[in-house]
């Protein structure tokens, strides 16, 4: 088994090249001194210091606000794509639909913004809309490329589920959208918050996109970190920057926690009925044997 | 058979429904993910002006006579200028290199994750998961305190007494291909351990009850059964790679020529939105084939066909 042994060291080695760099960041935001190279003992300084900086808070609430409407819809979106993709297989443009759903994961990001950029300005022109850039147009870049990954993960979870429960319910005379609301979403849920919570932090994170489709005034958090990092490595920014990490660790967190739970509860309510189907079963003939007697 | 009955049910009950269900999606990505590339296609013809957009229509309607004027010179500038053809060549040998050294590194760590207990894979893809949702601007940041002439690396280097003087790392094509690898990895080992886990492992057995060495069978058998996992994992590398950014313009150097960094130069630095595009559109003719490669081997997973 030498080769499993290689491959354990790699993943072993691999981690370490993942994480240190991200602890090495966390432990120098801590650093007193302003030589970012320099260690000078610990401080909380430059956290303290964020807070004076209203520029920056400003761009952290229009990030997070922007995150929360990216959230929503694009598991809104993506749900609705992942849907159409595993249950309807036959319509005109299917290929068509499956290549724009799944093409915003490998677009370079460069062209989906420039792209979209344009997009706005000619509609600027023509309809009037938008007047000007900001909040609502991230949130359409946003969406947009968010929902591909929510599509991604809410399909792999719809292709697992089990159909005969929607059928049974739909052969008891539920509709369509009732059979999707009361039982498919529930089945799912655990896949659309973890969607949704990606595309949180996949929104927090985007500065190529946001950097193209923004407009004066309405700077996210991201393009703020950026044109302080272009001039080198600053301790506020290490401050910044370890409280994004934390922020999205917490994020992920949370996903795996309560997608882990999920997983366990259903399983724990299978085997339950499968149990109780069993002892069901075995009861059974006792009392249709008791019936006769009784009467 | 299953699912016939349930789109009939669907077409039934809700006349519309159906449409709808499709349509929603089907619209929001026409509208912006899709009609975009052409309003790109469209500007790449037009000039650049000094007007608000900075840029010339490329049709006018006077005197009952519908003009188009397409204007081929932002296409032959870019056939001309030598930099704008070393950006393409550099990105295309980055993203190259990038991924098969992500291939290199993240197969043996899919597959050890794959082989492990099954709770302790769901926290092995997890923190593998982890960096992926955190901004590779923050990532790549972490790099430029260690690679710089006085960071941690040089430091340590220096004190073990390797070497006598800092290394320039920070600003070379090398500190690219550091700050690419790191930030793609866990994008090439997700699929690749989405697809190994799921490989029937009484094949191995079998395989080595017949007598077959641990490698020949690992490639022989499990190489070529995780042939979707590898192109999914390597365009998810590759096809960004190509358009990055963010990387190149932090960890970079004068020497490091990409075309994700000279078309935001053009863009934002001269205002030329026009050259811009046709950048755009000879990277996405350049890209279309693997991206049709990937969007096939989605399709296939998304279908749940093997």
């Amino acid at each position: 088994m030498k080769r499993f042994r290689f491959s354990s060291l790699m993943l072993v080695v691999g981690l370490l090249f993942i994480y240190l760099p991200m602890l090495i960041l966390v432990i120098y935001s801590f650093n007193a001194s302003k030589l970012v190279t320099v260690w000078g003992g610990w401080s909380i300084k430059w956290y303290v210091g964020l807070m004076d900086n209203s520029q920056l808070m400003g761009s952290v609430v229009r990030s997070l606000e922007i995150a929360c409407y990216t959230a929503i819809a694009a598991v809104a979106l993506g749900t609705l794509a992942a849907f159409v993709l595993t249950r309807i297989t036959h319509f005109k443009g299917r290929t068509l639909f499956g290549g724009l759903v799944t093409a915003p994961l490998v677009m370079p990001e460069v062209i989906t913004g420039l792209s979209l950029l344009l997009l706005f300005v000619a509609m600027a022109q023509m309809i009037g809309w938008p007047q000007e850039r900001g909040i609502v147009t991230i949130w359409i870049a946003h969406t947009t490329f968010c929902a591909a990954y929510v599509a991604v993960v809410v399909s792999a979870r719809l292709r697992e589920l089990d159909l005969s429960i929607e059928e049974a319910a739909m052969d008891l005379g539920a509709r369509p959208w009732k059979v999707f609301f009361l039982i498919t979403i529930p089945m799912i849920a655990p896949s659309l918050a973890a969607g949704g919570m990606m595309s949180f932090a996949l929104s927090l994170d985007d500065l190529v996109l946001a950097s193209f489709v923004s407009g004066p005034g309405s700077t996210t958090l991201p393009m703020e970190v950026f044109s302080a990092v272009r001039l080198g490595v600053k301790p506020e920014i290490n401050a910044v920057a370890s409280l994004i990490l934390l922020a999205v660790s917490i994020v992920t967190f949370l996903v795996w926690f309560f997608s882990r739970r999920a997983e366990e509860n259903r399983k724990r309510a299978i085997q339950q009925a499968i149990e109780e189907s069993a002892a069901d079963s075995w009861k059974q003939p006792d009392v249709r044997r008791a019936q006769p007697e009784a009467v | 058979m299953n699912m016939r009955k349930f789109k009939r049910r669907l077409n039934r009950i809700i006349p519309g429904g159906r449409q709808l269900v499709i349509g929603v999606p089907f619209i929001w990505l026409f509208l912006f993910f899709m009609l975009p590339f052409f309003i790109v296609l469209k500007i790449s013809f037009a000039e650049a002006d000094v007007a608000i957009p900075p840029y010339t229509e490329i049709y006018s309607y006077a005197e009952q006579k519908l003009q188009l004027l397409l204007n081929l010179g932002n296409y032959a500038m870019l056939g001309d200028d030598e930099l704008y053809i070393a950006a393409y060549l550099g990105s295309l040998k980055m993203a190259l290199i990038s991924t098969i050294l992500c291939l290199a590194i993240g197969y043996p760590m899919a597959y050890a994750i794959a082989s492990a207990r099954k709770e302790l894979q769901t926290v092995l893809v997890l923190l593998i998961m982890m960096p992926t949702w955190t901004a590779i601007l923050i990532r790549v940041y972490a790099w430029m305190g260690i690679l710089s002439n006085n960071g941690l690396l040089n430091g340590f280097l220096m004190s073990m007494g390797l070497i006598d003087e800092p290394l320039q790392i920070l600003n070379t094509n090398l500190a690219v291909y550091i700050g690419v690898v790191y930030s793609y990895l866990p994008f090439m080992i997700l699929p690749l351990y989405a697809n190994l886990v799921k490989h029937d492992t009484s094949l191995l057995e079998a395989a080595s009850d017949l007598g077959s060495s641990t490698f020949n069978s690992f490639w022989k058998i499990t190489v070529p059964l995780s042939k979707n996992g590898i192109i999914a994992g390597c365009m998810l590398v590759f096809i960004p790679v190509v358009g990055e950014f963010v990387i190149p313009e932090l960890l970079g150097g004068p020497e490091t020529l990409m075309i994700g960094k000279v078309l935001w130069q053009e863009f934002f630095n001269n205002r030329d939105w026009p050259v811009a595009s046709a950048l755009a559109v000879v990277m996405l003719a350049i890209l279309i084939v693997p991206i049709i490669l990937f969007n096939r081997s989605q399709a296939k997973e998304m279908e749940g066909k093997e």
